[in-house]
């Protein structure tokens, strides 16, 4: 790990995790700083899903400890509280690979439903914010609309809003274009590089190496639960040092 | 002997009436009484607490695996013996809407299973807790995929009240009984009473398709 002055906005430290038998992360240390965008990269059941899963507790890790710059240190190898685990749910906000847009609900209501339901916000400034952000990413036009309305990638550029709409800290991207349609993975690609450039603090698993290249500050390889290699991206996807590592970039790049 | 058409007209008025008055009533108070309880036995059965979920087993098997006659006897005419002595209203309704409470607790439990995972996920991770994420995603979900088969139940229900009769209340069959007991046209006067509860059941299912297409607007196919 790169040693650093400022403490980091996220710290992990020798996270586990296993279901059953099956030790998922044998012990993964990650650091993020803020305005970085990390790229989680791996083959399939190399645990990266699984990382982003304990980070927004979805998932209960066994051990190892979570920490947000602005928060508690968070130890899993203890009992945790409820408002420990919510105090790091709070701080970041999760974008599916099958968007999980509320299918009962318009767009504008899937958007406002975290703000008003949970955060207790004036529904009118929810709603004010969603549609500026609906605007934003190109989908003003359809805040009336129900989900199965839309295409795969206008329902992902939803689920983006939808997670922005809850201010985190970070973001976390769940192999956001893995279920799209090829044509559609550009539009929802460009979103997400447009808020890596605003700034946002982001974790992204994703298969797309050349975006990952193109918009990640770090990218970590991971494989069998634990971290194989990590570095700034044209180091790792181009030139690795692990064996391991350039067998996954070869079979990604050249798959025939 | 010819089918006696004037008596079968005649009888219809009354037969219908009844229904109005005591077979339409009797299946939707036990069907609002049934359902309520149905939603609080299917949390209790998919609940993480043994005691709740083996509670709501049990009743369910219950009133599942026993006639509905059977039960409808036990409470008017069994539970005087141990002191509790109820007319034959109250009876009914207390039969009918635990009879209901049991099957729909089934459908609705199904119903709530059948919701994606990725639904309750998107809940957490927008912060919700589970109550607030069965309220706000869970059920309204839930209660769009359980209409049909709970329409179903309804219509058993309204045929279903008129085992009603056997327990004195004045209801669409106990009104043909009547009828029969005094003109002795059985067959004129009980297919009078079968086209009555005919209609009823129509009319119902063209409600029952009215309200799937409503809530048709978000589903995607």
């Amino acid at each position: 790990m790169s040693p650093t002055e400022s403490a980091p906005m996220l710290r992990v430290s020798d996270l586990q995790k296993s279901f059953g038998d099956h030790q998922v992360l044998r012990s993964i240390d990650l650091a993020v700083e803020p305005g970085e965008v990390l790229a989680l990269i791996g083959p399939s059941g190399s645990g990266k899903t699984t990382v982003l899963r304990c980070l927004n507790g979805l998932e209960h890790p066994d051990g190892g400890n979570v920490a947000f710059a602005s928060g508690p240190v968070v130890d899993f190898s203890a009992k945790t509280t409820k408002r420990q685990r919510d105090s790091l749910r709070t701080r970041s906000a999760m974008v599916f690979q099958s968007y999980n847009l509320f299918p009962h609900m318009t767009v504008l209501q899937n958007v406002i439903e975290g703000p008003v339901t949970v955060q207790k916000r004036k529904r009118a400034d929810a709603v004010a914010e969603a549609e500026q952000l609906l605007e934003r990413v190109g989908l003003g036009a359809k805040k009336a609309a129900y989900p199965h309305e839309l295409s795969g990638g206008q329902q992902q550029r939803v689920g983006i809003v939808r997670a922005l709409a809850l201010k985190p800290s970070l973001l976390l991207f769940d192999e956001p274009t893995s279920a799209l349609d090829p044509e559609l993975v550009g539009d929802v690609l460009t979103v997400i590089k447009e808020l890596a450039e605003e700034g946002w603090t982001m974790v992204l698993v994703t298969h797309e190496l050349a975006f990952a290249r193109e918009v990640a500050d770090e990218v970590v390889f991971m494989d069998g639960g634990v971290v194989v290699e990590r570095g700034h991206p044209d180091q790792v996807l181009r030139e690795p040092r692990e064996d391991r590592t350039r067998q996954f970039v070869h079979r990604l790049l050249n798959p025939f | 002997m010819g089918f006696d058409w004037t008596l079968f007209f005649e009888s219809l008025g009354p037969i219908a009436l009844a229904g109005l008055k005591g077979t339409i009533p009797l299946a939707l108070s036990s069907f609002a009484l049934g359902l309520a309880l149905a939603v609080v036995v299917a949390l209790m059965r998919i609940s993480r607490n043994k005691v709740l979920s083996s509670i709501a087993r049990g009743y369910v098997s219950v009133i599942r695996g026993t006639p509905l006659l059977v039960q409808l006897f036990v409470i008017f005419y069994g539970l005087p013996s141990v002191g509790v002595t109820l007319d034959p209203w109250p009876s009914a309704i207390i039969a009918f809407s635990l009879n209901v409470g049991g099957y729909a607790a089934e459908v609705i439990r199904a119903a709530i299973l059948s919701v994606p995972k990725g639904q309750w996920e998107a809940g957490y991770t927008i912060g919700m807790s589970r109550t607030t994420t069965l309220r706000r995603l869970i059920l309204p979900q839930a209660a769009r995929v359980s209409v049909p088969p709970l329409s179903n139940t309804f219509i058993s229900l309204v045929k279903d009240t008129s085992l009603a009769s056997l327990i004195l209340v004045n209801e669409a069959f106990k009104e043909a009984q009547n009828i029969a007991a005094f003109s002795q046209k059985f067959m004129v006067i009980y297919l009078a009473a079968a086209l009555v509860y005919w209609v009823f059941c129509t009319v119902l299912s063209a409600g029952q398709n009215q309200l799937e297409k409503k809530l048709d607007r978000y589903v995607a196919h």
